[in-house]
């Protein structure tokens, strides 16, 4: 079998299982909805998933181990992972066939040369990395300097370095000295004056780019809604997400950057391609020509995935082992071996040292920037609600890689990538809109949780999440508060009755409770009795109109009620009343004067009980703004948003 | 320029300015559209009661609600009295809410899985189990059991989607007009059971088997808490059932309707199979310690002649079972 049909079904088989994930991410009963389908797998298998969140937290979360496999794999042969497992890869490699089939050789030649402009993957690369590593230059700085045992390790430290450094030439050892003296003063002097907790945090933002998560949410969350319902049925009703447009936007415009430059993502922009570049450039395999048989026919360019030059000095690190040369070399020169190309070879990547620095540089920069709105603390937003389980949100925003996993699952479509709300670093991040989707957040699920391959939103059990059981003492968790909004509330505004708050509130004893009031009605003038005929009476005053006082909510007093409760009207005509049969009217009442009253309940919210689960503001017939909306106060996830003793 | 030439744009643009005018005088529209179109005059839910058996009413007492339904069931005659050999059958649940059986929140699965069963042994040629809950569907026929159990027994459940329903309007109402309704299983069925728990509802009092006709509306249907009374004397106008059983095994006494809690419910050992929905609310009132007078909805389903509040002066029968 030809090496590159093994390729083709390389990638066709992880495409495919790729998409079985997607679809298999559906919570149910049925054996092809989530029934232990490790769907988080090829996300787990991304090392820069893995490297992200341990520059970030300083661990590696469970699956997430998986990624030193592709690592170790990577050091052994090389970018394997873009040409025979990425199916965001194998996508571009098919639209990029299929975009390009008809044009000529020599064009495909120049367009698959490698370019200037690859390099800047490893710019973006070091960027995120640098962003994500904040904590960790953070914690390094907090190295108590002024301890004697540190100041004599460091110093031995030194010594060593200079000892190593002199041994390695006398020039790059003199360069190698002021290097590390400048690191070593001026992180003491950074560590002396300034605060490295305020001024230094981490982001994990190589989501944003990284082609796993990215492939995941797109799929997920812009593809899958538009086709669902036809050939299966994934959701009852059609999904929507609020904010969804530029992650399709930015989808498709990868997809079809393939029409100019094919794997154009992958050549260009990919963080992760870079870090395989990085990992592989000591690859023992690589791909390169033999000694001899060369004629420079320029086949091996004209279908070259990397970009990567087989023809001339191949760019080792550009090389993603499509194995397409191998395969169109008539002179049998291309391989794949141990040794190192004889037309020689380029396997470091194509960054400058000034480019590394400014890019690092800014990344470690970008965050404490971002931070300065405050949005992580005095200025947080409330109206970014994060799912149950998730982690305060500094924490949040270390592990969070916007795979999309979380709204994926969630089985009533609350949850939705952020837009801006939850700051620059929050693009994307999961945020909960009750106005969307079945039905609030769910008190009995904690799927999200269970499915979020970094723990950003923690697998949290269901006793913990309703505070029942070894929870007992900690109470449910709450991911916010509802209010009442008394301005469009239908009976505290207008006098209607409603409480449909009230009746879906989940919690026992309900968080909303309600008061009765008997509110006057507005009728445009005063009634008074005329005559009465048991409970019958026949009024004076302005015309009633038919049918509308008689729906069970409408009461009268008489004589403001002094006398005895308000009595239930059962019959309301333009100028009888009838009341209740057990209502009780005095007949020394005769003559009195009339109102006529509505009954109304009016929601309160109970704090101590509320868990900001956004059923109440789901179910508010006040359709645009609602009348009792959740916001992020009293969550429970971040201590300093305690509201209630 | 050429002659062949000339000829030749000639005809080009001939043909486009045909083709051009064709399309615009082809497509002219002189009138406005129109603000609404109404659907609903087509739309006709029918009378699913059954003449012979009007009036009749069971109060069982008991606890075991599979053998409790049986034996009032074969008290008024019997399931075959009730659907005919062949006949589709649907049953309304009241699964509302996303919350395990034990917390009486919606309807008992054992008690639907036992009317599946009732239903397919008196010939029934399909049995349909449907409502429009208030939480996500799919969750709450997962875990209200109600999905698996009448899978088990026998039955399909129909979970709601935007095609199944119809704007469909109420004759004489108010408020049910133009709305969209569940209409698609109510089409395909020859009887309907509704099938309610005695819960206690803020709103309305009360939440039982008239009440239960909600879920079969559809769209901002929540509009019409502001006058919940009439509302359901519409629904009691809408559905004429062949037959409703209320289920007040256990009663939900406070939370209501959601419950949430064990502390919410209170046992109180009382089936109702009835013919007459308003009978069978009016009696399964007492069970929440309320009198039918309480409940201003009944007065007006009586009204709009949807049954008797009375129900002793009906053909009543009363069983103790266990």
């Amino acid at each position: 079998m030809r090496i590159i049909t093994t390729r083709r079904i390389s990638q066709i088989f992880f495409f495919l299982l790729f998409l079985w994930f997607c679809v298999a991410s559906t919570l149910g009963e049925q054996w092809w909805q989530l029934r232990g389908w490790p769907v988080n797998w090829l996300i787990q298998l991304d090392p820069l998933v893995g490297l992200g969140t341990l520059l970030a937290t300083g661990t590696l979360y469970a699956g997430l181990l998986w990624g030193l496999l592709t690592v170790v794999l990577t050091l052994l042969l090389g970018r394997f992972f873009c040409g025979w497992l990425c199916p965001f890869g194998a996508l571009h490699q098919a639209v990029g066939w299929l975009a390009n089939r008809g044009r000529k050789a020599k064009v495909m030649i120049a367009v698959n040369r490698y370019h200037r402009g690859q390099g800047v993957k490893y710019a973006i690369l070091v960027f995120l990395l640098g962003a994500a590593a904040g904590d960790l230059i953070s914690r390094l700085l907090r190295i108590p300097f002024d301890a004697p045992v540190t100041v004599a390790g460091i110093v031995i430290l030194l010594l060593m370095l200079c000892a190593i450094a002199t041994r390695l030439g006398k020039r790059s050892g003199k360069r190698w000295m002021t290097g590390v003296a400048f690191i070593a003063i001026g992180s003491m002097v950074l560590g002396l004056f300034a605060d490295g907790s305020r001024l230094l945090a981490a982001s994990l933002q190589t989501g944003l780019l990284d082609p796993i998560p990215l492939f995941y949410r797109s799929v997920n969350l812009t593809l899958l809604p538009l086709v669902d319902g036809q050939l299966i049925s994934l959701a009852p009703s059609s999904r929507i997400y609020p904010g969804i447009f530029a992650m399709g936007a930015f989808f498709w415009t990868a997809v079809f950057l393939n029409l100019i430059i094919p794997r154009f993502y992958c050549r260009f922009v990919c963080p992760l391609g870079a870090l395989f570049g990085v990992l592989g450039k000591n690859a023992l395999y690589r791909v390169g020509q033999k000694a001899e048989g060369c004629t420079v026919c320029g086949d091996c360019d004209h279908h070259c995935e990397g970009g990567c030059e087989p023809s001339s000095v191949i760019h080792t690190d550009e090389c993603v082992l499509c194995m397409n040369c191998l395969d169109s070399c008539r002179h049998e020169v291309m391989g794949y071996r141990l040794q190192p190309s004889a037309a020689g070879e380029i396997s470091a990547p194509d960054i400058s040292k000034r480019e590394f620095v400014a890019a690092l540089t800014s990344g470690i920069v970008a965050v404490p920037l971002a931070r300065l709105a405050g949005g992580t603390g005095e200025t947080w937003n409330p109206t970014v609600i994060r799912p149950p389980g998730a982690l305060p949100e500094v924490e949040f925003l270390q592990r969070c890689i916007k795979c999309g996993q979380c709204m994926r699952v969630c089985p009533t479509n609350v949850i939705h990538p952020a837009g801006l709300q939850a700051g620059i670093e929050g693009i994307w991040t999961p945020a909960l809109n009750f106005r969307m989707g079945t039905s609030g957040c769910q008190r009995g699920c904690i799927a999200c949780g269970n499915l979020c391959p970094t723990a950003a939103i923690r697998p949290i059990a269901l006793d913990e999440r309703l505070g029942i059981g070894d929870f007992e003492l900690q109470g449910p968790i709450r991911i916010g508060m509802a209010f009442v909004d008394r301005g469009r509330c239908l009976p505290w505004a207008m006098g209607r009755p409603c409480i449909v708050c009230q009746e879906n509130c989940p919690v026992s004893p309900k968080a909303i409770f309600t008061r009765e009031e008997f509110r006057p009605v507005r009728i445009g003038g005063q009634l008074h009795i005329r005559s009465m005929d048991g409970n019958r009476l026949t009024i004076d005053g302005p015309v009633l109109p038919s049918g509308q006082f008689s729906t069970g909510d409408y009461y009268i007093s008489i004589n403001g009620g002094s006398d005895m409760p308000p009595a239930r009207i059962t019959e309301a005509g333009t100028n009888t009343i009838t009341l209740e049969g057990s209502a009780f009217v005095e007949p020394a009442a005769t003559e009195g004067r009339i109102d006529l009253l509505v009954r109304l309940q009016l929601p309160f919210v109970d704090p101590t009980r509320c868990i900001g689960c956004g059923v109440c503001e789901h179910e508010c017939p006040v359709k645009t703004r609602r009348a009792i909306r959740v916001t992020a106060e009293n969550e429970t996830r971040e201590r300093r948003h305690q509201l209630v003793l | 320029m050429d002659r062949r030439e000339f000829l030749g744009r000639c005809t080009r643009a001939g043909l486009s300015v045909t083709a051009a005018g064709a399309l615009g005088i082809g497509l002219y529209d002189g009138k406005p559209p129109e603000a609404f179109s109404d659907t609903t005059a087509s739309v006709k839910i029918p009378d699913f009661s059954i003449a012979e058996m009007k009036g009749r009413i069971c109060i069982a007492r008991g606890t075991d609600r599979s053998a409790t339904v049986r034996q009032a069931f074969e008290a008024l005659g019997g399931m075959k009295a009730f659907v005919k050999p062949g006949e589709r059958v649907l049953l309304k649940v009241n699964a509302a809410f996303a919350s395990p059986p034990a917390l009486g929140a919606t309807s008992h699965p054992d008690l639907v899985a036992s009317v599946v069963r009732l239903c397919i042994d008196a010939g029934a040629s399909r049995v349909t189990v449907t409502d429009n809950p208030i939480n996500d569907p799919a969750s709450c026929f997962a875990l209200t059991g109600i999905g698996a159990a009448v899978r088990q027994a026998g039955a399909d459940v129909v979970i709601p989607r935007a095609s199944l329903f119809q704007r469909f309007t109420v004759d004489k109402g108010r408020l049910i007009r133009d709305w969209p309704v569940l209409f698609d299983p109510l089409a395909r069925a020859d009887r309907i059971i509704g099938l309610a728990p005695v819960k206690d509802h803020h709103r309305s009092g009360a939440s039982m088997t008239l009440k239960n006709w909600y879920g079969l509306l559809g769209g901002r249907r929540n509009i019409f808490h502001q006058d919940i009374h009439t509302v359901i004397q519409e629904l009691a106008m809408m559905i004429r059932p062949t037959v409703v059983v209320l289920d007040g095994t256990t009663s939900m006494m406070t939370n209501g309707p959601t419950g949430g809690s064990l502390s919410d419910l209170k046992p109180t050992g009382t089936l109702v199979v009835s013919t007459d929905p308003v009978a069978a609310d009016a009696a399964g009132a007492t069970l929440l310690d309320k009198r039918p007078d309480d409940l201003p909805f009944i007065a007006k389903a009586q009204d709009a002649g949807a049954g008797i509040a009375d129900y002793r002066s009906l053909d009543l029968k009363e069983i103790q079972f266990g």
